[in-house]
């Protein structure tokens, strides 16, 4: 866990450094790096299974289950939808294979309603999500839930267009 | 993608500050609907008699703003007044009653006896019978001449409506700015009348449910800076502040006991949202509350025995209230799909929420009295109701396009102000008790 969590400040210093030479040197992307050219190299020598959900490759595999990380809910419903219990499914199994994941799930809610009651609809979202979760095999221990009610939106728009993609749960991996 | 941007949340975590600095912008404030029935009023520009040089906007102008704001008052234009008589003997009573006003108000600014400060000193009459309603003096510190101006609106308002005034109040917001990455959350505190705001709290992560302590000088609010919620306590004048409840699950939306001595919180450590009391003293925590569905939203009776709260134990969310001390719940609002957090009137006898019907959202009051709903606005996606201290006008959040702005409506629905900060996404409105 400290590791994981070092290795996330390194990473969120490298991300600064990067954001702040995008600023100031535009020109910047002519020139490929070398440990972009070494994950070309794996990915396309070994593909994974996209079926294989112990498979961390898949995670960036378009074509996996485990590419997909956000689950979607009716207005005021906190039910997982039968469409996205196969994905919270491909999630389970592979957090019960890796001992080291740590998953936050991450509700959200419409602005539709009062901010407060959103926050605890939030966690009944994320509630629902982990408890698909435990029963497919992850230990209790590797699942946190956060709400931020409305106060993330993924879109700002007032209508059902804009609003069904923020009634949301995020499964955030903060370790694999 | 998500891992990427619980990074760059961690980063700007990192990058968190706290701290008083004055914000930029400055709400301005309209009146969108008015009252028919206006008192005509005169506030004739006080005489100003201390050693220094006069503000720019004189004492005389901010109380006629103040009046003219509330929606009961239609003050005379300074240029309009072709006599500008500084004591009662001056007042020649004909010329103002051709001049069709009803009420007449002169003053003087002297420098205060005690060295520093001003005295406002200042009388009204009644322009028909010629009777002195009013006749005081206001003392202030060397840097409150507003407040003391906001003041002698209160004592107006008072002596003419019957009710005290709520002018020399402030507000506390949550102002949101910027786009993506480079949203910034401030808690800000303004005078009532939007002048001197000050940025009690900014951070990249979401702040809401700011809650006045009783005696006006302390916030207590969530803060998502830890990455989940939190509530802390802040003194507004110097910022010190204490964290109350950063625990697993939600902490949210506190609430000041009337007497100041207890927060009533949201806590969602045994799995879901309760209501629980925080003695501030002692730390003792109580659960109130005791039920799978959501209870939040926790607000006090003036007398502080009874905690009215939001629930969705019945289906959809609904106010209960619950003996502060403890005991059953019971349902309060019996009418519409969705009412939540509720802010109740200083008589007791109403409560303020935020009322669901289908996709609007619009303030109304429950009159617990009698059971009876009455919309206020018209919606459509109005929450956060704050009563002011006087129960006069109820401040709320509202929507302009995809923009956050507050608004108040009389506590009667008859007049509405549109109250917009420069620039921004603002929400959350708290209303101050009167400031002593």
């Amino acid at each position: 866990m400290k590791i994981a969590l070092r290795l996330l400040l390194a990473l969120a210093v490298a991300f600064a450094v990067s954001a702040c030479r995008k600023d100031t040197q535009p020109v910047e992307d002519t020139t490929p790096t070398p440990v972009e050219d070494t994950t070309e190299d794996v990915t396309t020598s070994a593909a994974p299974d996209p079926r294989d959900y112990t498979d961390a490759r898949n995670f960036d595999n378009p074509e996996s289950l485990l590419s997909k990380r956000v689950v979607y809910f009716d207005f005021d419903k906190s039910e997982v939808k039968a469409e996205y219990r196969s994905i919270v499914a491909a999630h389970a199994a592979y957090i019960a294979s890796s001992s080291s994941a740590q998953v936050t799930l991450e509700g959200h809610a419409d602005e539709r309603g009062t901010r407060e009651y959103n926050l605890g609809l939030g966690e009944r979202r994320g509630n629902s999500v982990n408890g698909l979760l435990s029963a497919g095999g992850a230990r209790g221990g590797q699942l946190d839930v956060v709400s931020y009610g409305e106060e993330r939106p993924i879109c700002r728009v007032s209508d059902e267009d804009c609003w069904w993609k923020n009634r949301r749960v995020e499964i955030v991996y903060t370790a694999r | 993608m998500t891992v990427t941007d619980t990074m760059k949340r961690l980063l700007l975590a990192l990058l968190f500050i706290t701290g008083a600095s004055a914000a930029q912008a400055r709400l301005e404030i309209e009146i969108v609907q008015g009252n028919a029935a206006q008192l005509p009023i005169a506030v004739v520009p006080f005489q100003w008699r201390a050693a220094g040089q006069p503000p720019i906007t004189g004492v005389a102008s901010v109380v006629s703003d103040d009046l003219y704001r509330s929606g009961l008052f239609a003050p005379m234009d300074e240029k309009d007044m072709v006599d500008r008589p500084v004591d009662a003997e001056s007042i020649k009573f004909g010329t103002w009653r051709l001049l069709k006003t009803d009420y007449i108000v002169i003053g003087q600014v002297n420098d205060s006896p005690s060295g520093s400060g001003f005295d406002i000193v200042y009388q009204m009459f009644d322009v028909h019978t010629q009777e002195r309603l009013l006749s005081q003096i206001t003392s202030v510190g060397p840097g409150d001449l507003r407040f003391g101006a906001h003041r002698v609106a209160d004592a107006i308002y008072e002596k003419l409506t019957g009710v005290p005034g709520a002018f020399a109040t402030r507000i506390a917001y949550v102002s949101a700015t910027g786009e993506g990455d480079s949203l910034q959350y401030e808690l800000v505190v303004a005078d009532a009348d939007g002048f001197n705001p000050i940025t009690v709290v900014g951070s990249p992560e979401p702040l809401l449910s700011p809650s006045w302590s009783p005696d006006g000088e302390k916030l207590a609010y969530v803060s998502f800076e830890q990455g989940n919620s939190a509530i802390y306590v802040q003194e507004v004048a110097t910022g010190a502040r204490e964290l109350v409840s950063s625990g697993k699950g939600i902490n949210g939306a506190p609430a000041f006991s009337p007497d100041g001595t207890k927060i009533a919180l949201t806590l969602s450590r045994t799995g879901n949202p309760e209501i629980y009391v925080r003695d501030l003293r002692t730390n003792d925590t109580r659960q109130l509350t005791q039920h799978w569905a959501i209870d939040t939203e926790p607000t006090w009776s003036p007398d502080g025995r009874t905690i009215y709260f939001t629930s969705d134990r019945g289906g959809r969310p609904q106010i209960y209230q619950v003996p502060a001390s403890g005991g059953t719940a019971e349902r309060v609002t019996r009418e519409g799909d969705y009412n939540a957090r509720a802010s109740v009137a200083p008589d007791g006898r109403s409560i303020a929420i935020a009322n669901g019907r289908g996709n609007e959202y619009r303030i109304a009051v429950w009159e617990l009295d009698h059971g009876r709903l009455r919309i206020l606005t018209p919606g459509v996606l109005d929450e956060s109701p704050s009563f002011a201290p006087n129960g006069s006008m109820i401040l709320y959040a509202t929507r302009e396009g995809s923009r956050g702005v507050l608004s108040a409506v009389s506590a009667d629905g008859n007049v509405r102000q549109r109250i917009i900060l420069s620039e921004g996404d603002v929400r959350e409105p708290a209303w101050s008790p009167v400031i002593r």
